[in-house]
């Protein structure tokens, strides 16, 4: 009785006025049409005795695309990773300072990071689709987020969403191994978005794929963010200007340099070094 | 005419033969398992002829008779009873092995410590270096009596303490294997589980697990053989009775048990039961090889492509 009655609850939870309402109730509690869904206070992340990331603050915006520049090792990784607690895995890293998503630090003791990864999915640097076939891939999380009813309808919306259904509808059955490196990425998209999290985090999503490739993962992304929050790490500062509203620029040492919007970044930002990282003179 | 840059002769006649000889010692050394093997099945397949061509023994009672005693009179020459103290002890050790061991490559593999998996793997191996006649006491002088306890009208010598006892002896076998299969599965496979939201429990059992199936399977099998060829241990647990029973607590007898019963008796060379050594020999063979092959194939077969 009571898995039936939360079942037909996260089923009339996940229809498409859902997130309409959670949005009216979000803007009801703050005047702001902008409310912060991540902010970090004074974030910091340490590997073992070294910081990788110097007390960062930062507010992203809700169904917006928020990019995360700068060179090598300078800890935009590792801020991205600290949003869906993904550093937990990571056994010499240690974390201080808080970060809330809608205002509830994920750093808190209650917190179960596997519920948190429920709200925030996350696609990586290099595809990584299952051993599975293409539509196992993708009805992977709904399975184990126990969003298993309708599985067919779920998968094929995410395969459409993520652009890719066209190119794979008549071989479902096929294993995801088999397809491009671009056509993996879009199912990890794919995989991603079909268990209908809040936020995406992306960690140079493009970097493995050739130009084409690329410019179709760039398109989703825009696409993307008209319902998710979309945060995304990326080498390729033309990218990060074409497809975000937002851009972060970490420098050398996880210091987070400048955020704002990201056409005032490139065309008028204000920290020296900054303009010296996007006018190509380091990095 | 062209200039030779310096790149002609770099050696001496002389090297080249000394370089020629270490070629061919080495190749004659690789040779010699090979010959070794190939003189096994000679051997076998010689004497089992040999033991065909007595008048009273024919292919078909072989294979399909189910009464074994070509020493002792009435004698008959089904080899199906030691076939099926082999198989009672192969599948019953499956079921202590398997699980255990996969439950065991599951831990080294996704929930250990690295410092743990450092000294639990080895302690694991050192199991599968004990001599398998230590094994066999330890059954009839520890698990039989503890089988006797629960099961009063248990004999000395039983199915089930030889199954347990081989059953522990091929764990490593299985958990060294699979956990060599599980920890080249790529750490990205389980990111991408992690960020959608999967507990430990599932990333070990429906990414970790399939993804390392054929490496995993190949184990069983490879372990399995092992079981089937296993000697010592089961001839001390299990006994000498060829039967064909349902009963575990009963004694059986496996095919190895009967060969080195044979092989330790007074039995004339050429005679009918030293021939039939032959036979079973080949038979356990073949049985093995069959194993090997199966494992083979599947980890060709059926291995996982990661880029």
């Amino acid at each position: 009785m009571e898995t039936d009655r939360a079942r037909l609850a996260s089923r009339g939870g996940e229809d498409p006025d859902r997130r309409t309402a959670s949005d009216r109730d979000r803007r009801s509690g703050t005047p702001r049409a902008e409310e912060p869904v991540i902010e970090s206070r004074d974030l910091s992340v340490f590997y073992g005795e070294e910081q990788a990331l110097q007390g960062i603050d930062m507010s992203i915006p809700e169904r917006r695309v928020t990019a995360l520049i700068g060179p090598s090792g300078c800890g935009k990784s590792t801020f991205l990773r600290s949003i869906n607690r993904m550093n937990d895995l990571i056994d010499v890293a240690r974390v201080e300072g808080e970060l809330y998503f809608h205002g509830k630090n994920v750093y808190d003791d209650d917190v179960d990071p596997v519920a948190l990864r429920r709200k925030i999915g996350m696609v990586f640097q290099k595809p990584n689709p299952f051993p599975k076939s293409i539509f196992d891939n993708v009805a992977y999380g709904l399975r184990v987020q126990g969003k298993d009813d309708d599985v067919e309808r779920k998968v094929r919306t995410a395969l459409e969403r993520a652009a890719l259904l066209d190119e794979v509808e008549d071989r479902l059955d096929e294993s995801g191994l088999d397809l491009s490196g671009g056509q993996q990425q879009r199912l990890c998209i794919a995989r991603a978005i079909a268990p209908d999290p809040e936020v995406i985090l992306m960690d140079e999503p493009a970097s493995a794929l050739d130009p084409v490739a690329t410019s179709q993962i760039e398109d989703l992304v825009e696409e993307l963010a008209r319902e998710y929050t979309v945060v995304i790490v990326t080498h390729n500062m033309q990218q990060a200007a074409r497809i975000s509203d937002k851009t972060a620029v970490f420098l050398t040492g996880g210091y987070l340099a400048e955020f704002d919007d990201t056409s005032k970044i490139f065309e008028n930002p204000q920290n020296q070094r900054v303009e010296d990282y996007i006018t190509g003179k380091f990095g | 005419m062209s200039v030779d840059p310096g790149i002609t002769a770099a050696t001496s006649a002389v090297e080249d033969r000394k370089n020629d000889l270490v070629r061919y010692v080495f190749a004659s050394c690789a040779l010699v398992t090979v010959l070794t093997t190939a003189a096994i099945v000679l051997v076998l397949l010689e004497g089992a002829v040999a033991f065909f061509r007595f008048p009273d023994v024919t292919v078909l009672e072989y294979l399909r008779g189910t009464e074994w005693s070509p020493v002792i009179r009435p004698r008959s020459y089904g080899v199906l009873p030691l076939i099926w103290g082999t198989l009672v002890i192969t599948v019953g050790s499956a079921l202590v092995a398997i699980p255990v061991g996969t439950a065991t490559a599951i831990y080294l593999s996704e929930y250990a410590d690295p410092d743990v998996r450092k000294y639990l793997k080895p302690t694991l191996e050192v199991l599968a270096g004990i001599p398998t006649i230590v094994y066999g006491f330890f059954a009839l002088s520890f698990i039989t009596p503890i089988i006797q306890r629960l099961f009063p009208q248990t004999g000395t010598f039983n199915a089930a303490a030889g199954a347990i006892v081989v059953g522990v002896m091929i764990i490593p076998m299985v958990s060294s294997l699979s956990e060599d299969a599980m920890s080249a599965v790529p750490d990205s496979l389980r990111n991408a589980a992690y960020g959608l939201g999967a507990t430990k429990v599932e990333v070990s059992t429906r990414v970790v697990l399939p993804a390392a199936l054929s490496g995993i399977v190949a184990s069983y099998i490879l372990a399995l053989s092992r079981a089937i060829g296993e000697t010592m241990a089961v001839t001390l647990a299990v006994g000498m009775t060829p039967r064909i029973t349902a009963n575990p607590l009963e004694s059986m007898q496996t095919m190895t048990a009967y060969m080195v019963q044979i092989g330790i008796s007074d039995v004339s060379v050429g005679s009918i039961g030293y021939q039939s050594l032959f036979a079973v020999g080949l038979t356990l063979f073949a049985m093995t090889l069959a194993m090997n092959l199966i494992s083979l194939w599947i980890r060709s077969r059926y291995r996982e492509e990661y880029q």
